[in-house]
């Protein structure tokens, strides 16, 4: 009895998408290369067996997905919406120029791209073209992360189908960044979205990615993506996830890294949009002398619930990593941070170094924050801490007794608290957009009080 | 018509009394020193009439040029003329000094009905105030009092006191943590900014201030009250014979 009555359970969670699966993989998900079909097909079926997490699972402790579990989702097919260019002049950093792949809800938008002056040596495509022109670049998806047991990656991996795939060769240095904009409109209501990334970086190469996910509505929808990184020896990859979506939309992603030795793996996220988000960056330092800096910064207000969890894995030797996560959390937000460094027994002489500080600016905010050092080499320097504070009163009176209104004494002494993980952005454009965005978001904050 | 009237003022911090009856008058120009032992209240009184909201004025009224200070915000005091030195100026990681000084300008400014000054036209004005207390422009782009010493946070808030030209100027100690040096370049700003418009409130500890900026009266606060008022000898004789002589029968400590 008991054992049927736990399958029936599986079985509903997953119901919703056994039809929208089964459209994809007879329909236009048919083209796909074989490896592809039968990696959606063992995906689906992880799916199945883990349906979605509940906050037992220790992964999933502070955040509880019932909101999103509990909506059934349109898988989108084909090409739709009504976005113009100049709608998209928002998200572009004010650089246009940028080699720059849009995507529709969900759906790869040429019309709004602007891959022209790619440098020799790299191939940007959409996962379609690529898988139809250049399948050997596919062949990596799958392999550098991985989805048995974790239910939104298995769900990605299922109903991959779009995305962007950038392969950048050996000795090639990008200097433009490059952009994948993941847009909806209000056509996205009531659909999910399951984007699928994967950057290579060659030996010795270098480049900067910029994955944005923004809205033009606030429709609720949900964005479930998967990148999956790979940094050859001695390359370098810059990668900034900008998670912007809708007020009211379910995020998930994962970005998931592996590094082979002398390489350098540069992470900066984002997450300001969205109700209900969830950003999970893993890398692997797999070589010898790897560094790996994962910063991040979260500004919530209202009910906004987001999560961040990171894992840095010290596998090998003489690595370094550093991790600074920043929120600032108003109204009665609920924001988690769980970062993980782990170090193996082989991985001497490993440097680390982990700190996650939040700005409670109301009484009603709430932070679960949770800095865990896994260590079992024993010749190690390691180091986390977690702070969660308020405004400096001592401060916010310095400044007011200099003739400095309480507003604007607030706006500065929050933006002075995210300014020096914003500093740690190498993009100059990137930088001034974020400190623009910080600094808006808390004039308006002060000027309602 | 006085720049500051004080009567019969108390305060307290939490449940503890720390100002009993201040009665204190300040007219324009005038250089008021304020002394006594630790705990005799005179840094409280400096804080108070910052509006400091870590003290609660429980009694007395304070008039600043006709109007009840007690009535106004800290920041409407600032933009009024008031200006306190602190004793310990605040670190605010992350804020230029440059932008939080003319954040500041700007906001005082606006408040007397005079237009805001840009990045360069402040730059010029800053060229000249720099100029009064000695110090290297570079300070402008560090964070406020981030990772300054002793010396160059006092000399910072000399160089606020410059630009933003307040009506009543109250140093809180300020030449506490100084060595002579730093205590002479500190006093030759603050006399650079003396005149017959600008009152100063000068609290401190230690006579050895008073000979570089030397005061009209002198006050001496113990167990929250003014004991003893006289003019700038009363200063050598406190040097001279400590203040025992003044306090006995006088509740010392803020507990007495």
């Amino acid at each position: 009895m008991t054992a049927e009555a736990t399958i029936e359970r599986v079985v509903t969670a997953a119901t919703p998408f056994e039809d929208a699966f089964r459209a994809l993989i007879e329909g236009d998900g048919a083209q796909a290369p074989a490896h592809i079909q039968s990696l959606r097909s063992a995906a689906f079926e992880a799916f199945r067996r883990l349906g979605f997490p509940t906050t037992k699972n220790e992964d999933w402790h502070f955040t509880s997905v019932a909101p999103i579990a509990e909506h059934d989702y349109l898988h989108i097919t084909t090409q739709s919406g009504d976005v113009q260019r100049s709608a998209l002049a928002p998200f572009l950093f004010g650089r246009s120029e940028w080699h720059t792949l849009v995507f529709v809800n969900g759906r790869y938008a040429p019309e709004l791209s602007n891959t022209s002056g790619l440098p020799k040596g790299v191939t940007l495509l959409d996962l379609r073209r690529a898988w139809q022109e250049a399948p050997q670049l596919t062949e990596p998806l799958g392999r550098l992360t991985r989805h048995d047991d974790r239910a939104f990656s298995a769900l990605n991996t299922a109903f991959m189908h779009d995305g962007a795939v950038l392969h950048v060769d050996r000795d090639v240095e990008v200097d433009m960044p490059i952009h994948l904009l993941f847009v909806t409109d209000a056509v996205a209501a009531k659909s999910m979205m399951h984007p699928r990334n994967l950057i290579v970086v060659g030996r010795h190469a270098k480049a900067t990615v910029i994955e944005s996910y923004v809205s033009l509505s606030d429709a609720v929808y949900f964005t479930n993506a998967v990148t999956e990184v790979s940094v050859a020896e001695g390359a370098t990859l810059h990668h900034y996830k900008m998670q912007r979506e809708g007020m009211r939309a379910f995020h998930v992603g994962t970005i998931e890294a592996r590094q082979a030795r002398d390489s350098h793996y540069i992470s900066f996220s984002l997450s300001t949009g969205g109700s209900l988000t969830r950003t999970n960056i893993y890398t692997t330092l797999a070589g010898e002398g790897c560094g790996a800096t994962l910063n991040g910064l979260y500004m919530l207000d209202g009910e906004q619930h987001c999560d961040h969890q990171t894992l840095i894995a010290h596998v090998q030797p003489n690595c370094f990593s550093r991790e600074l996560y920043k929120g600032v959390l108003d109204g009665q937000s609920h924001g988690v941070f769980n970062g993980k460094v782990y170090v193996d027994p082989i991985a001497q002489k490993t440097d680390g170094k982990q700190t996650n500080n939040t700005l409670l600016l109301s009484d009603k905010a709430q932070i679960d924050t949770k800095p865990q050092l896994e260590i079992f080499a024993d010749d190690v320097k390691c180091t986390h801490g977690a702070t969660v504070g308020r405004l400096d009163e001592q401060a916010l009176f310095y400044m007011k007794s200099r003739g400095v209104s309480r507003a604007l004494a607030r706006e500065l002494l929050t933006y002075a608290f995210a300014a020096d993980v914003l500093e740690t952005i190498e993009q100059p454009s990137v930088r001034e957009e974020l400190e623009r965005m910080t600094l808006r978001r808390f004039m308006t904050v002060a000027d309602d009080r | 018509m006085s720049l500051l009237e004080i009567h019969g003022l108390t305060a307290s911090v939490g449940d503890k009394p720390i100002l009993r009856g201040i009665n204190l008058t300040v007219n324009a120009g005038e250089t008021h020193a304020a002394m006594g032992p630790n705990g005799s209240g005179k840094s409280t009184l400096a804080q108070v009439l910052a509006g400091n909201p870590a003290y609660e004025v429980t009694g007395g009224s304070i008039t600043y040029k006709g109007q009840d200070l007690l009535e106004m915000d800290p920041e409407v005091r600032a933009q009024a003329g008031i200006f306190l030195a602190f004793q310990y100026p605040v670190e605010i990681p992350g804020v230029s000094n440059a932008y939080f000084l003319r954040a500041a300008y700007n906001e005082v400014r606006k408040a007397r009905g005079e237009g805001e000054v840009d990045p360069l036209e402040f730059a010029d004005i800053m060229e000249e105030k720099l100029a009064l207390v000695d110090m290297d422009p570079g300070m402008l782009q560090r964070s406020v009092n981030t990772g300054f010493s002793g010396g160059e946070k006092k000399r910072n808030e000399i160089l606020q006191l410059a630009v933003l030209e307040p009506s009543l100027a109250i140093l809180d100690e300020t030449d506490s943590g100084l060595d002579i040096d730093a205590l002479r370049t500190v006093a030759d700003g603050v006399n650079k900014l003396r005149d017959r418009n600008r009152s100063f409130v000068v609290v401190t500890h230690y006579q050895r201030l008073l000979n570089y900026i030397v005061p009209d009266f002198v006050h001496v606060l113990a167990g929250g009250r003014i004991v003893k008022s006289g003019g700038k000898e009363l200063a050598l004789a406190l040097e001279e014979k400590g203040y025992d002589w003044l306090t006995e029968g006088e509740p010392v400590g803020v507990n007495a």
